[in-house]
């Protein structure tokens, strides 16, 4: 039986050609990229063309990049680090309430340092409104943050108009865009963003790396202190493997992701549709249009999430509830209640994650066990309406 | 937790095959329970002759281990006087079935309390409560 992948949210596969340009960094080329001889110019280089490759990428400069171990590191040190360096203007945050746990979390934490945070709602598509942001700033508001596209419904948040409304107000803007970054064209400039976070695993670079984009003029206090690396922003030896890999990963995207977006939005939609379709009592959440080429969330009414992955994943078929970071918390997904689902709907919703592997084939057979699984449960399930287990 | 990998065989067993689905035509007894950790609930219906449980049936809406428990519940009640299903206590069934991940203990809890509740029905119909 061959097994079908759509968890690409939760991690992509490393591209074969990833994997190939870090072997060299892994072995033969071992220098510390801070050391002045020549075994560390040969990583220093292989870094710095890493860098400049992956900010030409985004718009943005090279020194403007600094490498993390991930999107979880780059949220904390931008969240932290800069509510820290602002301390003395002001003690406001902004944020949403379907943020990524690396957001959320953090923030609860400043607020027991003193800080205050305002988790902004969203409509039932998921939309933040870019006139409820500004009509949370205040004299106290040093930053916003608001993610790019969210990991579990996939809903494109209007980042742009986000970023003017706190260039206009003189506000600091952060964007978590790990499910975006190399998926979608972003421009930090066009998104009028000041910081970004990114992580090469969701793009088919090697788990372990990421980076923070902090544009030039931004003060922001490291995460963590010791070494001069990373302009002094982030001390630590580099992890010169993981980069390498990063910044093929970062180039495969460059050739492929505009072919990929409309290959996969395709696919996309036919799985929405076709399980629409197939399987009555069952809705699709998130926005039906502004969304991520690769997300599909749907709700099966009358049964609960985790009978339905166990049974696809008997037929070779993994797919994830909520978000994967979660799976193992019984509470139900932050994000579904934040677009008003009601519980039961929520503890049925499934999340397909399709990536460049994925096939219309692939989507065909989830089409064809989906219906027989739903129905298999429902018949067991004391909430079914009668005639709608048939 | 959400990983087959995470339940052993005789779990997945029971929750690829659950045992007596369903519903009582002419049920003695029926509870129902609701999981307040997670919010799932199960309902199990009991036929009862000379105190003894002749026949049980299930219905859940839950994860894979409340759906198992709910199976091996109604297996090891079937056939039991009242009191000894009585005594059949929530770590007894997740034992019986090779044990349960921590997390998932109290999915275990579903079963046992809608076996009370129907149990207590049926007191409540026979007039014994
Ligand atoms: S998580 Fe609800 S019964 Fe197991």
């Amino acid at each position: 039986m061959k097994r079908i992948y759509l968890d690409h949210a939760a991690t992509t596969p490393t591209a074969p050609e990833v994997a190939q340009a870090m072997l060299p960094y892994l072995s033969g080329v071992y220098g510390n990229a801070s050391s002045l001889h020549s075994f560390g110019l040969e990583a220093r280089t292989a870094v710095e063309e890493a860098r400049a490759r992956i900010a030409s990428f985004m718009g943005a400069k090279p020194e403007e990049i600094v490498f993390t171990s991930g999107g979880t590191e780059s949220d904390n040190f931008i969240i932290k680090g800069f509510a820290l360096s602002r301390r003395n203007k002001g003690n406001h945050i902004i944020t949403s309430s379907i943020e990524h746990h690396a957001v959320l979390e953090t923030c609860k934490f400043l607020q027991g340092q003193g800080f205050s945070v305002t988790y902004l709602p969203v409509d039932e598509n998921g939309l933040v409104n870019p006139d409820d942001v500004k009509k949370a700033i205040t004299a106290e508001t040093i930053l916003i943050s608001v993610m790019h596209g969210n990991n579990e419904i996939g809903t494109i948040e209007p980042i742009a108009e986000i970023g003017a409304v706190a260039r206009e107000h003189g506000v600091a803007f952060h964007s978590d865009a790990v499910q975006t970054f190399g998926h979608i064209p972003i421009d930090v400039n066009d998104l009028q963003v000041d910081f970004l976070s990114v992580s090469a695993h969701k793009l088919y670079g090697p788990k372990g790396i990421g980076l923070t984009y902090v544009r030039n003029g931004m003060k922001i206090i490291p995460l963590l202190h010791g070494g001069d690396q990373e302009r002094r922003r982030r001390a630590s030896t580099l992890n010169i493997p993981g980069i390498v890999g990063f910044g093929r990963a970062v180039e495969l995207a460059g050739s492929d992701m505009r072919a990929e977006l409309s290959r996969q939005s395709v696919l996309r939609d036919r799985l929405a549709s076709g399980l629409l379709s197939a399987v009555e009592d069952s809705r699709l959440n998130g926005h039906p249009i502004r969304r991520l080429p690769n997300n599909v969330n749907i709700s099966f009414a009358f049964v609960e999430g985790e009978g339905l992955l166990l049974n696809l994943d008997m037929e070779g078929i993994a797919v994830s509830t909520g978000s994967a970071c979660t799976s193992s918390s019984l509470e139900p997904s932050h994000v579904l209640a934040a677009i008003g689902l009601p519980v039961e709907l929520a503890h049925g919703s499934l999340r397909f994650s399709l990536g460049r592997d994925t096939t219309q084939q692939d989507i065909e057979r989830v089409l064809q066990v989906m219906p027989g699984i739903v129905y298999r449960l429902r018949a067991m399930s004391p909430l079914a309406r009668k005639g709608a287990t048939a | 937790m959400t990983q087959t990998g995470a339940y052993n065989d005789k779990v997945m067993d029971h929750f690829r095959n659950p045992r007596n689905v369903g519903e009582l035509e002419h049920p003695d007894g029926v509870g129902t329970a609701g999981n307040p950790v997670c919010g799932d609930i199960m309902e199990i219906s009991i036929q009862v002759e000379d105190d003894v449980i002749k026949d049980v049936r299930f219905r859940t809406f839950g994860c894979g281990a409340a759906i198992a428990t709910s199976s091996m519940t109604t297996e090891m009640v079937k056939g039991k006087t009242i009191d000894e299903a009585l005594a059949v206590s929530n770590k007894a069934v997740a034992e019986a079935l090779g044990g349960l991940p921590p997390i998932k203990m109290h999915c275990s809890v579903l079963a046992e309390e809608a076996l009370r509740s129907a149990i207590d029905d049926y007191r409540r119909r026979n007039g014994k409560s």
